[in-house]
């Protein structure tokens, strides 16, 4: 870095390395989370607060999981084992979904509660699944990660490419993107071009009618759970294959969630991954260092002494409530024109 | 026995009655009206028809069928369609989503159905790629038919299906109702124009209070001075 000639490739492999790459990953764990929010709160009508920690709870199953595995040795070299026992996470993660439908917002759909008593009443699922998930794995973080860490890693990078910037790409970021586009693509063919997909829309525009077409209710709302199961599951397990699992993180994921959701539009599936990704490239831009990456690009007068950073990481949680408020206050309907909430 | 027939229906919402021994009947294309003042029950009665509500007392029977005991998605399948009054059709889908939802209980392949809707209200062929929220008025109306008689229904029940349009989409509603009477299905609406729905009715029901105040052909009740001077305004 002792010339003072300006280097774009350096700096664009540098931003790629600590802003694209982790951005898109996070955007992608966002995105299957705000999906699952968005369809909750389509069919079901409530803001779903437990989101994050169902989260937990789902990543918890695949720990615990992984580590029967590994226990066992039934592991595949190479990739991590916790990308095995995802499916049946699933299955678990659907039985406690179901069970808090049944035990409790059952009830309220039956009452025809006022969706703020509902949203109330996720409060507690969201206490009651965070208490479990500590109670049965502790409040410590813990890494669950194993198989081959990387991809590609810096050194192989650089080596391959004679740059000085390396670009490592971890094996947690490209499961993340690869399987969440899957997903996600997955659902929207799901909800455009099959059956019950149809139904679900049906159901989430116009419930009376709905039922005077034959779709059974119920039915709906166990498929919604079971979607949301997996979104739920996967988003887990992915985030923490790439951070690390600590349920207070969990817990705190859900205000980009929620920011997600409702900056693309609350109720609209595009308006979710847009609104992640949206999200998580503000979190990660805004707090990045940009130091290094001036001195790519600035003549050595103009070299930076300070560390060119907007605001600290400590701050990352302060950028989604930013970003809420002034969607809240700009357009509240979000970019994507969703639904603003009404009680019927 | 009339094909569909609600005899001496007794309901009320919670504690507030609103059927007394109210009956209507009506038979294989044929056009039935209700009409009345407001709160007269009109629309109570369809909730009952179909099960939507149900009645303390009183019997529903279709072709001779006892069905009081069914539930609403039992009697849709049974032959009932219903077009509500208001959010009639499913906003956020196409025209050919809203006939595919229209069909859901089929086993049967439904495109023959699809078509038939098509040939009835060719408008909704150009439009079926749009999405229901963004047609107007009538053609939401027409949607709203072309949904109900995906299950190939032998009777439908209208609930004021010209509430709040214009006179011009009045008369086709209207128009678009004696087709379907036409082709051969009961049809029973609950109306608010009372002049205009009694003048194309084969027979008309006034209700007043939940009780059959007068029963008739709809020419009848036009020129009976009582009908004419308390609902039809002079």
């Amino acid at each position: 870095m002792t010339s003072d000639s300006i280097d774009i490739i350096n700096a664009f492999a540098l931003l790629t390395n600590f802003v694209i790459l982790p951005a898109l990953s996070y955007g992608s764990q966002l995105a299957l989370g705000a999906l699952a929010v968005t369809l909750v709160y389509s069919v079901l009508r409530f803001s779903n607060f437990a989101q994050g920690d169902s989260m937990a709870f789902g990543t918890m199953i695949v720990i615990l999981l992984t580590g029967f595995m590994i226990s066992r040795g039934w592991t595949i070299s190479g990739i991590p084992t916790a990308l095995l026992v995802i499916p049946i996470a699933i299955v678990f993660t659907s039985m406690y979904l179901l069970t808090m439908d049944r035990l409790i917002y059952r009830h309220y759909r039956k009452i025809k509660a006022k969706s703020i008593t509902i949203v109330m009443s996720s409060i507690g699922v969201m206490f009651v699944t965070g208490g479990i998930v500590r109670f049965v794995l502790g409040a410590t973080a813990q890494k669950f990660e194993d198989g081959e860490r990387f991809i590609f890693s810096v050194r192989e990078f650089k080596a391959y490419t004679g740059l000085e910037q390396g670009i490592a790409l971890k094996t947690s970021q490209f499961l993340t993107i690869t399987i969440a586009f899957l997903l996600v693509a997955f659902v929207f063919y799901f909800l455009q071009k099959t059956k019950t997909g149809k139904a679900m829309r049906a159901y989430s525009d116009n419930k009376e009618l709905a039922l005077l077409s034959g779709i059974d209710p119920d039915k709906m709302v166990q498929i919604t759970w079971l979607l949301v199961a997996a979104l739920t599951t996967i988003a887990g397990a992915l985030y923490g294959l790439d951070k690390g699992f600590a349920p207070q993180q969990y817990h705190l994921l859900l205000l980009p969630i929620f920011a997600s959701v409702i900056v693309g539009g609350i109720g609209s599936p595009i308006g979710a991954i847009a609104g992640a990704f949206l999200v998580a490239f503000s979190e990660i831009l805004l707090t990045y260092a940009y130091k290094k990456f001036l001195i790519y690009l600035l003549p050595l007068s103009m070299h930076p002494s300070s560390l060119v950073q907007l605001i600290g990481t400590e701050y990352k949680y302060a950028i989604s409530f930013v970003i809420l408020v002034i969607v809240l206050l700009i357009k509240p309907t979000g970019l994507f024109k969703g639904k603003v909430i009404v009680d019927e | 026995m009339a094909y569909l027939e609600g005899k001496n229906l007794v309901a009320s919402y919670g504690v507030v009655p609103i059927l007394h021994e109210c009956s209507v009947e009506v038979e294989k294309g044929e056009l039935a009206v209700i009409v009345g003042p407001n709160g007269a029950g009109k629309s109570t009665v369809m909730r009952v028809l179909l099960g939507m509500l149900e009645a303390s007392s009183g019997s529903v029977t279709l072709d001779g069928k006892d069905i009081s005991m069914l539930s609403t998605q039992d009697r849709i399948s049974h032959g009932l369609a219903f077009v509500p009054q208001t959010k009639n059709v499913f906003p956020s889908m196409t025209v050919e989503e809203n006939l595919q939802m229209g069909g859901f209980i089929r086993q049967d392949d439904i495109n023959q159905t699809i078509e038939e809707v098509y040939a009835l209200f060719p408008i909704l062929y150009d439009k079926r790629k749009q999405l229901a929220e963004q047609l107007s008025g009538g053609q939401r109306q027409q949607v709203a038919f072309g949904r109900a008689m995906m299950t190939k229904p032998s009777i439908m029940l209208l609930d004021e299906p010209t509430a709040g349009v214009s006179p011009i989409v009045m008369d086709e509603i209207f128009s678009n109702i004696l087709d379907v009477r036409n082709a051969g299905m009961a049809v029973l609406m609950v109306e608010q124009n009372a002049q205009q729905a009694l003048n194309i009715a084969d027979k008309g029901y006034v209700l007043v209070s939940g009780r059959n105040e007068h029963t008739g052909t709809g020419k009848e009740l036009i020129n009976n001075p009582e009908v004419r001077k308390k609902f039809l305004g002079g």
